[in-house]
């Protein structure tokens, strides 16, 4: 365990996870919540858990993005609240 | 979108980098007893790869590659493969997926090992045409978003 690591990824991802509700733009919102997706499983790698770490990146950085976005084609792109 | 589809940089990258995506997805797959990953995660990069390839290329094209009735088809033949092996397993008088009960071999370890191997194929198949059909199923028509880019 590297604990620096840890603590500055942590740090990432609650900064990520504010962003990602409180953004008015939804592809902006998207792309940060793939960043998230990309930090957790760097945190999943670190904590010796490989396996769900690859599922992290596969489905969530990678399919869900592109799931969102193809969806937001579709719609206006802002969000009214 | 379809100023990024003209990029001849794009495409070349794309059709360059699409067999290797695939070939790492095998990789995973059948690595998947042995080492991290297995049949879910090599059948979702598997059909990432297609997805980015309908991305580039265009829906009409990735459909014509990969189309509505092959989806079908290979989404119910990795569920086969799936069902299959694991009754196969109870009618040689174990449990569902008690691998080491099927008489294929003398040594049961090693059909238990090709028989991790066969289920994880059926996973990835299954996986990767679910995926790919949900990309063509939320995507918007192809005349439709062009009118929204002009």
């Amino acid at each position: 365990m590297i604990w620096i690591l840890d603590i500055t990824m942590l740090f990432f991802l609650v900064v990520c996870a504010i962003a990602a509700i409180s953004i008015k733009d939804l592809l902006s919102a998207i792309i940060i919540l793939s960043a998230y997706s990309l930090i957790m499983a760097i945190v999943w790698v670190e904590m010796h858990s490989v396996d769900v770490g690859f599922t992290e990146a596969a489905v969530g950085a990678g399919i869900t993005t592109v799931l969102f976005i193809a969806t937001l084609a579709r719609t206006e792109g802002r969000s009214e609240d | 979108m379809s100023r990024i589809q003209e990029s001849v940089i794009i495409r070349t990258v794309v059709r360059i980098m699409v067999p290797f995506i695939q070939l790492f997805a095998l990789y995973v797959i059948m690595h998947g007893a042995s080492g991290p990953g297995g049949g879910f995660q090599g059948g979702v990069i598997f059909g990432a790869a297609i997805i980015l390839y309908a991305m580039i290329y265009g829906i009409a094209e990735g459909k014509r590659k990969m189309s509505d009735a092959l989806d079908k088809i290979l989404a119910s033949t990795g569920l086969t493969i799936f069902a299959a092996t694991g009754l196969a397993c109870i009618v040689c008088g174990g449990m569902f997926l008690q691998y080491n009960a099927v008489p294929l071999l003398p040594d049961p370890a090693l059909v238990s090992k090709y028989l991790i191997d066969l289920v994880e194929i059926g996973i990835g198949i299954t996986v990767l045409a679910v995926m790919i059909s949900l990309f063509f199923d939320i995507s918007p028509p192809e005349s439709e978003s062009e009118e929204v880019e002009e």
